[in-house]
């Protein structure tokens, strides 16, 4: 790059401070301020929660502060079966929904990086135009479908598949409909992304070597492809365990993902320090998947440097 | 990929594209249904519309979310610009890995814990919830995926550009101004547009973030559809739909004739 | 903005460019080595060496795009190394042409001018006098695209010499360009060299090019100086195998070296011209192939003749590359021009046919 005497030119930090303030206060800090509810106790209050933080208080302050911290939030989280249920339904949803949505994407991503290089752009535009309309609109547009009065029922009781009107929605079909369809451009087009980028003389050497065309792809295509793969599956899983508008708006009421727990937590308990525990715990949950997903971004990064 | 799509390909892809536009082509058309009810199809009406523009909480709630999104989608271009270029030309600073952890984490993380963190830094802040703390917020979700689309182009860029440039006298700050930012300016408007529809669309940080008198179109075509389908949501939702596809369309047209033309000088080098 | 350089007395003593002790690390590779070199003012300079050898690394720490781990680059008496590559009275012309695709020709050659704030009427008639030398005359309002590979060359050419730099520098200009074009070319940037006066430094892995355009090369390999001289010199008077290998096409005999004036070899006793080397000392000789002449016969007088049978003959057009194997079994190069209009090489292979070359043919080489 240019020389180090560049680098060091004061001017040129302005370019680095600035994003990096800005994600320090308003993305770092926050979890700080999370983890610090998470151990406080809810009262009826403005705001709801003490112990309040007073820095005028000085020491003496900082201890009353310290002192009045409790644990009560993640004992309730670990008692309470309703919180267990709630993770587990979750990891469950992104572990599968993710598999689904592997399946489900793999091939249209495979379809595309073979479809002739003139049409690849438009193709991936077609994938991600629906990501651009509403998210709310799209799952909106399912509860058209999938309402008992909706098309779905209408095509397969024309079709004779069934009799009477199903309930579709407020199942966990109707989730698992609503989050494949939300997040598979999230898979796809990482997927599409490292297909593409295959060199086709691989293949052509395999097959040259006697390999047919199947046997190449399970030993030369697919194992080529897995960062894209692993890229989509993060971009998937990790969001889908956080999610709330497709559980709240298309499942039922029998049992809840996390983040429709944490948001009952919140707006109507008006408890804001579970939910920061929820918040804290889930985070934790996550961690690993996050690290692995920054690790595989510092791989790509890196290797697009040199 | 020379070989060509095979027959499983194209079905794939068409069955894939097919399930990804069905409900919207669904939502369009049923916009245009004169009856109210989705089973019955009433024929061809322009009634909704008519209700739409009467409706005022909607098309309050439809401009507030406007002013949103272009006030933080150009904030986090501004940003995630900054970003991209501290990622791929400063070398390795201080700090670096915090730094890019913190960029790519909104990428994945759930936005319950996003919002609900800014809401209470927010609280602890003692600051008055509402249209501003929603741009903030907004910002802060969306500056990541400028980032990512601005880098990638970054990495790809040519730097002998550069180097011309610097080598004929231009100090490094003017280089990047004249020759590098106008090649990169398609990212960066891919990048705006993609943090205007994330904004748009958002339902979740919106709601922890917002305050009174600032309700967004998420969050107030949220509150409507859970008391059950109501047909001027399906045209506030058509009219959504064309605007982003026709933008969307604008600029690729845009982009592509600009990277057709650089491309031929491209490639044209290497004769 | 760019830094005065001090123009050297008339006799031309001091250098105009001058690597002292230069090294450039890349990691744990070393990318040059403790590398020490003078350019004089005016010279047409060529970097040659394989890929891998460290020229194009020189020539970007010249032009300020490297840093230099160790040493310093004189330019004019001055230490440029702490100077950034917009200061330097330098300018290159990339190996990609590396134009702005944003920009019409006119846009890229006023480029650097620009840079200087120069008046408007000064750009303009510097840039109608640079298409002039490019013969480029009307295509100052074309887009990059619409212009054929040499025409983007000949641009490039001229946005780097508008600003009449002390040194240009050139990566490997030609590599792009089909043969002809090639060799047309390379008169026209000697020629161009003459005519300013400019001082040009050109990397090249193809060496036909560097003997053709350069007053004096420099030889590199692994990030080390082999030798530095003119074109004539380092083809006639290669001063160690490596290098005659390396350039045009030679054969190897190892001795040892008897008596003055003799080796003995493999292939007996032979008469060369040597510098003194202590008796019994293994020396080399290098023979050229066009050096050689053939004969059926062994030819009466010739101090050094051997005997062989064709074994190959690679036919060139112009002239025939024959592999003649010798009675130790080792094969020795011999070029000989086709004079005969008929096209039939006077040899076949398979013949028996005698080498012979005069003492002062073969290079002989200490090391």
């Amino acid at each position: 790059m240019l020389g180090q005497r560049e680098t060091r030119d004061r001017g040129r930090w302005i370019v680095v401070v600035l994003p990096y303030l800005w994600l320090a206060v308003f993305f770092l800090a926050p979890f700080i301020i999370v983890l610090k509810i998470s151990l406080s106790q809810s009262v009826l209050a403005q705001p709801p929660y003490v112990p309040v933080l007073d820095l005028a208080a000085g020491w003496e302050g900082l201890k009353t502060f310290a002192a009045q911290l409790s644990l009560d939030s993640f004992r309730l989280l670990g008692s309470d079966s309703l919180y267990l249920l709630s993770y587990l339904k979750s990891l469950q949803v992104a572990a599968i929904s993710t598999v689904i949505l592997f399946v489900l994407g793999y091939p249209i991503a495979y379809g595309m990086a073979r479809a002739p290089k003139a049409w690849q752009p438009m193709l991936v535009m077609a994938v991600v135009l629906p990501f651009w309309t509403s998210f709310l609109i799209r799952i909106y547009a399912w509860i058209n479908i999938l309402q008992r009065d909706g098309l779905l029922n209408d095509v397969l009781m024309w079709l004779r598949i069934i009799d009477a009107p199903a309930a579709w929605l407020s199942s966990d079909t109707a989730i698992y409909i609503g989050i494949v369809y939300s997040y598979l451009p999230f898979m796809v087009l990482p997927l599409y992304a490292s297909l593409e980028r295959m060199d086709e003389s691989l293949l052509e050497a395999a097959s040259d070597l006697g390999c047919p065309a199947w046997k190449a792809f399970w030993l030369i295509t697919f194992p080529l492809s897995l960062p894209g793969v692993a890229a989509g599956a993060l971009l998937s899983f990790i969001p889908i365990m956080g999610e709330f508008v497709i559980p709240d708006l298309l499942g039922g009421s029998e049992s809840q993902m996390i983040g429709q727990t944490l948001w009952a937590e919140f707006f109507s308990n008006r408890d804001w320090p579970v939910a920061s525990a929820i918040a804290i715990t889930l985070l934790g949950l996550l961690l690993v998947p996050i690290l692995f997903y920054e690790r595989l971004q510092q791989r790509s990064l890196e290797g697009g440097r040199t | 990929m020379k070989r060509g799509p095979s027959p499983f390909n194209l079905v794939s892809l068409a069955l894939g594209f097919a399930f990804l536009y069905l409900p919207i082509v669904i939502l369009v058309i049923f916009s245009f249904n004169a009856s109210r009810l989705v089973t019955v199809w009433g024929g061809w009406s322009l009634v909704w519309y008519r209700e739409l523009l009467n409706d005022e909480a909607i098309l309050s709630a439809a401009w507030i979310s406007f002013r949103v999104a272009v006030l933080s989608a150009t904030a986090a271009t501004v940003l995630g610009t900054l970003a991209a270029v501290s990622l791929t030309r400063m070398g390795r600073f201080r700090g670096r890995l915090l730094f890019s952890g913190m960029v790519y984490a909104p990428l994945v993380m759930p936005e319950v814990i996003t919002g609900l963190s800014l809401l209470l830094l927010f609280v602890a802040l003692n600051v008055d919830r509402g249209f501003w703390t929603i741009v903030i917020a907004h910002t802060t979700l969306t500056t990541c995926f400028v980032t990512v689309i601005v880098q990638s182009r970054l990495i790809g860029f040519d730097r002998s550009l550069e180097e011309a440039a610097m080598d004929l006298g231009c100090p490094p700050f003017r280089t990047f101004m004249t020759i590098t930012l106008p090649l990169i300016a398609p990212a960066i408007a891919a990048g705006w547009m993609l943090a205007f529809s994330l904004s748009l669309d958002d339902l979740v940080i919106a709601s922890f973030t917002t305050g009174p008198g600032a309700t967004t179109l998420p969050i107030r075509i949220y509150s409507e559809v859970r008391l059950g389908v109501k047909p001027e949501i399906n045209a506030i939702c058509t009219i959504m739909i064309a605007v982003v596809a026709l933008g969307t369309i604008v600029s690729s047209l845009i982009s592509k004739r600009g990277a057709s033309q650089r491309e031929r000088a491209a490639l044209g080098a290497q004769v | 903005m760019a830094t005065a350089v001090a123009d050297e007395g008339a006799d031309g003593t001091a250098p105009l460019i001058r690597f002292e002790a230069v090294s450039k690390h890349f990691g744990a590779v070393a990318a040059v080595e403790t590398l020490t070199l003078d350019i004089a003012k005016g010279e047409f300079f060529a970097l040659l060496g394989p890929s891998g050898c460290g020229k194009t690394t020189l020539l970007r720490m010249l032009a300020g795009f490297e840093t230099p781990s160790a040493g310093r680059i004189f330019l004019g008496g001055e230490n440029i190394v702490p100077v950034p590559p917009h200061r330097r009275p330098v300018n290159m012309m990339f190996q990609s042409y590396a134009l702005f695709p944003h920009l019409t020709v006119e846009g890229n050659i006023a480029f650097g001018l620009r840079q200087e704030n120069a008046g408007r009427e000064e750009i303009a008639t510097r840039v109608v006098e640079m298409l002039e030398l490019t013969r480029l005359q009307g295509f100052g309002a074309r887009k990059i695209h619409q212009l054929s590979g040499g025409q983007r060359q000949r641009v490039a050419l001229a946005r780097s010499l508008i600003k009449r730099p002390h040194v240009l520098l050139l990566d490997e200009p030609l590599a792009a360009l089909d043969k002809k074009l090639r060799a047309e070319t390379q008169f026209e940037l000697m020629e161009l060299q003459r005519k300013l006066g400019t001082t040009f430094v050109i990397v090249t892995h193809d060496q036909e090019e560097a003997m053709i355009v350069a007053d004096r090369i420099a030889v590199m390999n692994q990030g080390r100086l082999m030798q530095v001289a003119t074109p004539t010199e380092i083809y006639e008077q290669p001063n160690s195998r490596w290098v005659a290998d390396f350039i045009g096409e030679v054969t190897i005999i190892e001795g040892r070296a008897a008596a003055l004036g003799t080796i003995d070899s493999a292939l007996g006793p032979l008469v060369v011209v040597n510098r003194d080397t202590g008796a019994g000392k293994t020396v080399w000789l290098a023979l050229r192939p066009e050096k050689i002449s053939m004969s059926a016969e062994r030819p009466g007088g010739a101090k050094n003749a051997v005997a062989g049978t064709v074994h190959e003959i690679g036919y060139r057009g112009e002239m025939s590359a024959y592999k003649v194997r010798l009675g130790d079994g080792s094969l020795m190069k011999v070029s000989i021009a086709n004079v005969n209009a008929r096209g039939r090489p006077p040899y076949a292979e398979g013949d028996a046919v005698w080498l012979s070359w005069p003492p002062d043919a073969g290079i002989f080489l200490g090391s």
